[in-house]
């Protein structure tokens, strides 16, 4: 069988942040991570791999999916690897949704690795084989081992058994299976309520996915009277990082005062974000924190004050875990600052 | 992050790149930027040109904040 593997720059060995702009090429046969994607594979021979920069494909995911698409126009493939894209998020959006456009344009299964942590997991599991992998690229063998096993399963028209057996993250599909030892439904849903009724452990056939939604807060018709705080997941601090937020992977948040300012000066405050390049906000952080937009609309009496201080971690890499929970406690202390709405920027 | 801030009853409007992302973790009110490395901004673009940009969309997220929506809605911007 033949495939075609997607990467991104760093893995495409095109470079670094510095080259998360980078365009959609082409390449004939394999090149960094590709290549040992192929070796894993006896019966799978990777005979084009892709490489796309993380920022092209998140600021022009359609631009990157027409031309990508393109290429894959006159190749004859069987299956199409994407990733493994790790904890990754750009990278896993990436992944998934060229994936998902290959999938439906040619029909070929889609092969991908990501963190649980990785956004990419809950957009496009459904479309894709999304494997559960590791938080950073030292899983890169380790990843692309069960990405490659399972290509080798396809290859060699193996029985597939459900997500669950298989391993990766479950898609929602249902397909009508025959049981060993038949039994019908109305038996099953019978044992399944009595071992309910008993308090003893069962195992659901129809498990109904959980969306924690949250209620959308009430609009506030007139903000001339209200206090508004900026809060950012994008790491501008004042430069010597007082508090230590971590450039990745962020367990701290921090306040800073904000008072005074009505631009963000330059050098006193920087972005310490690792996940994307800092040019542009090191020169100009107010393109990451408006503060400067902010106070035009509040001088303008848009809205009554500015809160003093603004909060602000790192969103790279950073566990939905540990964002809910910086989150809260940042809703803890914007209530007791009488704070009634919040702008959030995220990079 | 934002959600959390949310469920604590704080009106707020979430401006980010990716979209859909947001749209998976559960955020209502939303206005997108420009790109990951400048949000709000564009070094392409001329001192002017860029703060009539930050200015705008600001303000688009602003006004989100004064309107009732049901869930995940991306406010449009101009600039």
């Amino acid at each position: 069988m033949k495939a075609i593997a997607y990467l991104n720059q760093f893995f495409g060995q095109v470079g670094g942040e510095d080259q998360a702009d980078y365009e959609p090429t082409l390449h004939e046969g394999t090149l960094g991570a590709s290549g040992l994607l192929n070796s894993l594979m006896p019966h799978v021979e990777v005979t084009h791999t892709v490489v796309c920069g993380d920022n092209f494909a998140a600021s022009h995911t359609e631009e990157a999916i027409k031309r990508i698409l393109g290429f894959l126009e006159d190749k004859e493939f069987d299956l199409f690897f994407a990733g493994p894209a790790f904890m990754a998020g750009r990278y896993g959006n990436a992944c998934g949704a060229i994936g998902k456009a290959v999938k439906e344009r040619f029909g070929v299964p889609v092969i991908s690795s990501m963190n649980e942590e990785n956004p990419g997991v809950e957009m496009y599991k459904q479309a894709l084989y999304i494997f559960p992998g590791g938080r950073k690229a030292t899983f890169m063998k380790k990843d692309l081992e069960v990405m490659a096993a399972f290509g080798e399963k396809l290859a060699t028209g193996q029985p597939l058994q459900c997500a669950s057996e298989e391993g990766y993250y479950v898609r929602g599909i249902r397909h009508e299976v025959f049981l060993e030892e038949p039994v019908m439904a109305a038996d099953r849903a019978v044992a399944m309520m009595l071992k309910k009724l008993k308090g003893e452990p069962f195992v659901s056939e129809l498990p109904i996915p959980k969306m924690d939604k949250v209620t959308p807060a009430p609009a506030i018709p007139d903000l001339s009277n209200m206090t508004i705080a900026l809060v950012t997941s994008g790491g501008i601090v004042p430069s010597d990082n007082p508090d230590r937020i971590q450039s990745a992977s962020a367990t701290k948040w921090g306040k800073y005062d904000i008072s005074e300012l009505e631009v963000f000066p330059v050098p006193d405050y920087k972005t310490i974000h690792a996940g994307y390049d800092p040019e542009a906000a090191d020169t100009v952080p107010d393109r990451v924190v408006p503060l400067d937009a902010m106070r035009a609309y509040e001088k303008e009496g848009r809205f009554k004050k500015l809160y003093d201080y603004y909060y602000v971690t790192v969103g790279t890499g950073t566990t939905q875990g540990e964002a809910a929970r910086m989150g809260r406690e940042i809703a803890e202390d914007l209530k007791k600052a009488g704070v009634d709405a919040v702008i959030l920027t995220a990079t | 992050m934002a959600k959390e801030i949310e469920r604590a009853g704080f009106t707020i409007t979430t401006m980010c790149n990716l979209l859909n992302v947001a749209k998976s973790m559960g955020n209502n009110r939303l206005v997108q930027t420009v790109s990951v490395p400048y949000p709000l901004g564009n070094p392409q673009l001329s001192k002017e040109e860029e703060w009539k940009l930050r200015y705008h969309r600001v303000g688009v997220a602003l006004d989100a904040l004064t309107k009732d929506v049901e869930g995940y809605t991306v406010f449009p911007v101009k600039i």
